[in-house]
């Protein structure tokens, strides 16, 4: 059975062998028979012409109707055959692609690759993951000297290798003006007017920049028309949303941002986030922001590393394992 | 060039014509039944694209005889407008007859050796050969 082949012998062989017996065992041979032809990229006119051939063959006799009506079907396959072949080098073309996707995807990893710090006052939690190879999502962390941790969270809308390019941009953007890193409205405005002149207008990308003073224990932020954080109230084991105003990045070149500032109590908790992660759905049901706030709840006395992971795990598994946008969670919890 | 037999695309009909020659000069040089209708197939497509964007042209046919081997040359003439970016006319899965023919990159497929002149405003030529196995 391992050295088929298709000519002309072998398949009138198996041809005769199932007129003979028409038996299952005979059939069994036939679909062996197509897929060692498909992977020799056979295409199906050429079966068809084989059939033929060995119909002529063991039929001399054929009724001319007979070969007649062959004709006319291998005829209708001849387009079929050059839709196979095109198939093929498509396929070909896909994997070629597909590879290529995947070092963009790396060379993005290493582009986006933020160290999160050691911090003794602040402990942190952070995960993100794309949902197809490239990540329209992006988080950074920056630790200077004065003990002021700042955090940003960005989200472009669109996804894939679009959203992976602008998100670059964005990050060498703020690694330019590292001198007002700490103030969360000047990092926005100035960013906005990047993203305005050198983004397409068709895309948007909003951001969440918070800076938290270790020495008083403030966090200081503005959004650019993020999605929502959350205050988490240990004592009282509640939720707080921090909806702050701001326009998306990239509308209007002469937009501003409020900077707002909160203290932050001991064992508290800030939440960051994408809409990757509130946007979930089972089904064709979008979770409740309540069902992710319990979710976070019920793993709020685990380490902030393991608070993140669990809660993905919870959503990857309520989605059937399939994101359909790029999850990024941060939590932020004061320790000391 | 001396060509064997030409056929003139004015009308839809005309492509049949084109079939019916070819496939008859397929068969004198010897190509068997399946070679015919994969070069019939390649006629129809080259008639088609002339029937559809240039209006009129002509596919004219020729018995190849060299020393080791025979095979037949199909000729596609027009003075249609030209086709502007042929790598992209000739990318799989990019068919000008709304994805319903095989296209030029089919036509390639189909045939041996493919050939393709092509100046915006004056024309298109395109040549192809199949040589006998």
């Amino acid at each position: 059975m391992s050295t088929l082949k298709l000519d002309l012998e072998n398949y009138k062989e198996l041809l005769k062998e199932y007129i003979r017996t028409k038996d299952e065992q005979a059939l069994y041979q036939a679909e062996q028979f197509s897929k060692q032809s498909m992977q020799q990229k056979i295409s199906p006119d050429e079966i068809i012409n084989v059939h033929i051939q060995s119909l002529q063959e063991m039929y001399p006799e054929m009724p001319d109707y007979i070969q007649a009506s062959l004709n006319f079907l291998l005829e209708t396959m001849i387009s079929y055959g050059v839709a196979y072949q095109e198939h093929q080098s498509l396929r070909e073309k896909q994997l070629e692609l597909k590879s290529e996707i995947s070092v963009a995807a790396n060379m993005q990893k290493t582009l986006l690759s933020t160290v999160k710090p050691e911090i003794d006052e602040i402990e942190i939690g952070a995960l993100s993951v794309p949902a197809k190879q490239m990540n329209g999502d992006y988080h950074h962390f920056v630790y200077d000297d004065q003990g002021t941790l700042g955090i940003a969270v960005a989200d472009v809308i669109g996804k894939g290798v679009p959203a992976a390019l602008c998100m670059s941009m964005i990050k060498y953007a703020m690694d330019s003006f590292p001198e007002m890193r700490m103030d969360p409205s000047g990092i926005l405005s100035s960013l906005n007017r990047v993203v305005e002149r050198n983004v397409d207008s068709s895309m948007f990308v909003t951001m969440f920049y918070g800076s938290y003073d270790s020495r008083d224990h403030t966090f200081s932020y503005s959004s650019a028309g993020h999605e929502p954080g959350f205050y988490y109230h240990q004592d009282k084991d509640e939720f707080e949303e921090i909806d702050v105003p701001g326009l998306v990045l990239g509308v209007s070149a002469e937009t501003s941002y409020t900077q707002y500032k909160k203290k932050v109590e001991k064992g508290d908790m800030i939440i960051l986030l994408t809409d990757g992660v509130t946007e979930c759905r089972q089904g064709d049901r979008f979770i409740e922001q309540e069902e992710v706030l319990s979710v976070i709840k019920s793993y709020a006395h685990l380490p902030a590393q393991e608070i993140v992971d669990q809660v993905y795990k919870y959503f990857e598994r309520l989605q059937d394992f399939y994101l359909r946008d790029d999850f990024t969670l941060i939590v932020l919890r004061r320790n000391v | 060039m001396d060509f064997q037999s030409c056929v003139n695309i004015k009308k839809e009909w005309d492509i049949v014509g084109a079939r019916q020659l070819g496939r008859d000069i397929a068969r004198k040089i010897g190509f068997g039944t399946v070679d015919q209708a994969r070069i019939a197939t390649a006629i129809s497509e080259l008639a088609r694209n002339i029937y559809l964007y240039a209006g009129t042209g002509k596919v004219c046919f020729e018995a190849l005889e060299e020393i080791d081997h025979k095979g037949i040359a199909i000729v596609a003439i027009d003075n249609g407008p030209g086709i502007q970016e042929i790598s992209q006319v000739m990318e799989d899965g990019f068919s000008t007859s709304g994805g319903l023919g095989a296209g030029l990159p089919g036509v390639k497929r189909l045939m041996d050796e493919f050939n393709i002149h092509s100046e915006e405003g004056k024309g298109t030529e395109i040549r192809v050969v199949k040589w006998l196995r």
